[in-house]
């Protein structure tokens, strides 16, 4: 394969599309899938052949705004439909040629006009399971660019001038983990892509590997080029079957068209991936804890240092990244170091892909430069808080992160100014509570999670967490003293200074960001005996309630 | 020592269960290497549903791993399950995005009817009640997974609906 190859290809697939005088792109992600986009598929296909129009039906990855899902877009009109149901395939066959259908039309200008799409510039425009596709979007253009035109330093060179930091969430320069996994000494050395995403509430991964498997293939191959990698792993939540099936599905069709394998691009550059499926346990996020589930053990992490870009998989130099900071690597490749340095904030370049939930309107998948407020994040893009109700705190980096409360949406997103706040950026989940959630029953919530995810190998954490969750349902159950919120912070600080890896470190911080911006709530529960939000059922309460009634006015 | 080491001989299939031959599909693919355990175990979990004792001790033996190795990833993997699932398996996510839509309520309100903790299935076979750390639905919260057909806002009569359905098939 070569590039002019690759654009003989993309050439085809333009000329098979000009074949359409219309393109109906389906959403088919989890959460259109799970309100009946497969049927509207078919149904919008069946339409298509009876009214004879030259229609292509694409089945695509997400296009980001969920709550609207099923979601049909048509071109070349771009036409959004939302809460497509399969008896609206008719009337958008119709109207094809004509007016856009109306009523099924959604005004989400303002939810995309803030968006920037570097990472998801694919999805929703590919067909996930067809290389082709990828390709004629400049799919592997940048692979073949590095093999033939760069040295691999020089690719090193570019993704360190990006200023691109690691977006599972340490944020470590990337450019520079590479630079050290390049100057590791040995033969042999592996590219792994982190892609096991156990943080709850957090689905960006699953969505890129799942609606554009290529891109990350293509980041990883680049980046084992640089480091000099001949083999590289992906590691998947056996919990994401469909992204393990469409990552199969490119692996073979990547194979096939001899981007993977030997002697990619006609150099001597030869790089394979296999896939390895985790088994449900948040501590293989860690670095080195994957690499012992990769072996086939027990997901236990190990001190560090040695890194693993040092001493990694089986021993051997290893580069671990992301599945979206490999996703940023073909672009910035293809685009230039420049390009990416030039979007995003001081020191967070680029963008960053948020899995948005919670209690806010429009739901889903957003892709923003780095620096934007997190109001324009809340009420621009997420449509606000729905139901009249009023907006209590932002929760980033799931159990490692923390609660931002609704007074700071004037900070701009980036990996520092989170940090300084107390929370992280974290993979990039991003939960909005209001009035209904309880900050302690919250934290309560991150801490049993850690409790029950911890490996057990050090005793901080292990014993830690457990203690820490107990003190935690004392508080919500209305049995603890003030004694307790001391021993509560002091144990937090044990747990952090002193667990083995990152579970342990960063468990605290939900308890310590809730205590920092909530503490009023932790107050009224310990001594009130009461929950603001209406959520805990303490014990003491009625006992509080009947004993202030009969203190004389 | 010394001597010759007598050369490796896989133990035979525990039956002539066809499924066998799958399991040991994924150990020849990956040549019986010791790292093969989790992917075997997983093969060995898709096509009987869980792992018994003598299925890890097959995949054990035939990998050359130590039982209480591959005991210990069995117990520490939560994916894995040493017990048949039920005729039906509903799982409820617990993400943060379904608990901050109150999947906890579904939980207690799913194990109120089956008369059972989440984790378990019901004394006739019929129902297993399970929780998942997070499905990665979390814009449909709270979600709840019905025989692998994902279901999203799912209310607390929906649910039991669903569950009443099932038990009476």
């Amino acid at each position: 394969m070569t590039i002019e190859e690759l654009e003989q290809i993309a050439k085809s697939v333009h000329q098979e599309n000009e074949k359409y005088d219309y393109e109906v792109n389906v959403c088919m992600d989890l959460a259109c899938a799970s309100q009946g986009a497969g049927a509207l598929r078919d149904a919008l296909a069946k339409e298509a052949e009876v009214s004879g129009k030259k229609v292509l039906i694409r089945k695509t990855g997400c296009m980001g705004p969920c709550s609207s899902g099923p979601l049909v877009r048509v071109d070349p009109d771009e036409a959004l439909y939302a809460h497509v149901k399969d008896a609206s395939a008719k009337a958008i066959i119709s109207s094809l040629g004509d007016k856009p259908v109306a009523e099924l039309q959604c005004d989400l200008n303002e939810h995309f006009d803030k968006q920037v799409r570097v990472v998801l510039e694919n999805a929703g425009h590919i067909d996930p399971e067809k290389i082709d596709d990828y390709i004629s979007r400049d799919g592997y253009k940048a692979l073949l660019t590095a093999l033939t035109e760069m040295t691999p330093n020089g690719v090193i060179h570019r993704i360190t001038e990006s200023g691109l930091r690691g977006r599972g969430g340490g944020g470590y320069p990337t450019g520079l983990k590479w630079a050290t996994v390049s100057k590791a000494s040995g033969d042999l050395k592996y590219v792994v892509c982190n892609g096991d995403e156990g943080d709850p509430g957090a689905f960006m991964d699953r969505s890129v590997m799942e609606g554009d498997p290529h891109r990350v293939i293509e980041g990883m191959a680049i980046a084992a080029y640089a480091v000099g990698a001949s083999k590289g792993f992906i590691y998947v939540r056996a919990e994401y079957p469909v992204a393990v099936a469409r990552l199969t599905t490119a692996l073979r069709e990547a194979r096939r068209r001899g981007l993977l394998g030997n002697n990619i691009g006609n150099t001597t550059f030869s790089f394979d991936i296999e896939i390895r499926l985790g088994a449900g346990a948040f501590v293989c996020g860690e670095e080195t804890a994957l690499i012992a589930s990769i072996e086939g053990r027990r997901g236990t992490p190990k001190p560090r240092p040695p890194y693993p870009a040092v001493s990694g998989l089986w021993g051997k130099p290893t580069l671990i990244n992301n599945v979206e900071t490999y996703a940023n690597v073909a672009p910035i490749v293809r685009n230039g170091g420049k390009w990416f340095f030039n979007m995003g904030s001081e020191r967070s370049k680029g963008t960053k892909v948020f899995a948005l939930t919670g209690r806010i309107k429009n739901t889903g998948l957003i892709e923003v430069p780095l620096g934007i407020k997190l109001w324009e994040i809340i009420d621009v893009i997420g449509g606000g808080v729905p139901g009249g109700h009023k907006l209590k705190a932002i929760q980033t980096g799931g159990p490692s992160g923390g609660c931002i409360p609704a007074d700071m949406l004037g900070l701009g997103v980036s990996y520092d100014a989170l940090m300084a706040a107390g929370s992280i950026m974290g993979s990039g989940g991003m939960i909005v509570m209001d009035d209904t959630s309880c900050m302690v029953n919250v934290a309560r919530f991150f801490v049993e999670f850690c409790m029950t995810e911890s490996c057990g190998k050090c005793i901080p954490c292990r014993a830690g967490t457990a203690q820490m969750y107990t003190l935690l349902t004392r508080i919500c159950e209305g049995t603890a003293t003030m004694d307790d919120l001391e021993l509560l912070v002091d144990l937090c600080g044990t747990v952090k200074e002193t667990s083995l890896c990152g579970l342990g470190q960063t468990a605290p911080n939900p308890v310590l960001s809730t205590l920092k911006y909530f503490k009023n709530e932790y107050i009224e529960h310990i001594v009130h005996k009461r929950c603001p939000a209406g959520v805990c059922n303490l014990a003491g309460a009625s006992a509080v309630a009947a004993a202030s009634v009969e203190v004389p006015a | 020592m010394g001597g010759n080491v007598p050369a490796f001989t896989p133990p035979p299939l525990p039956s002539d269960d066809k499924r066998w031959k799958i399991v040991n599909g994924t150990m020849r693919k990956n040549g019986f290497a010791r790292h093969a355990l989790i992917e075997t175990l997983h093969t060995v979990q898709s096509s009987f549903g869980y792992l018994d004792d003598d299925a890890i001790r097959f995949v054990a033996l035939s990998l050359r791993v130590p039982l209480s190795q591959a005991y210990g990833v069995v117990t520490f993997y939560h994916y894995f399950s040493l017990k048949p699932p039920g005729e039906h398996t509903m799982t409820l996510c617990t993400g943060t995005a379904c608990y901050i839509k109150g999947t906890d309520k579904l939980v207690g309100s799913a194990e109120q009817h089956l008369g059972l903790k989440a984790g378990h299935t019901t004394k006739d076979g019929k129902i297993s009640l399970m929780t998942a750390r997070c499905v990665g639905a979390c814009s449909r919260a709270p979600v709840v997974i019905c025989d692998g057909e994902v279901a999203g806002e799912v209310t607390n009569e929906q649910m039991i609906a669903q569950l009443e359905r099932w038990a009476v098939e």
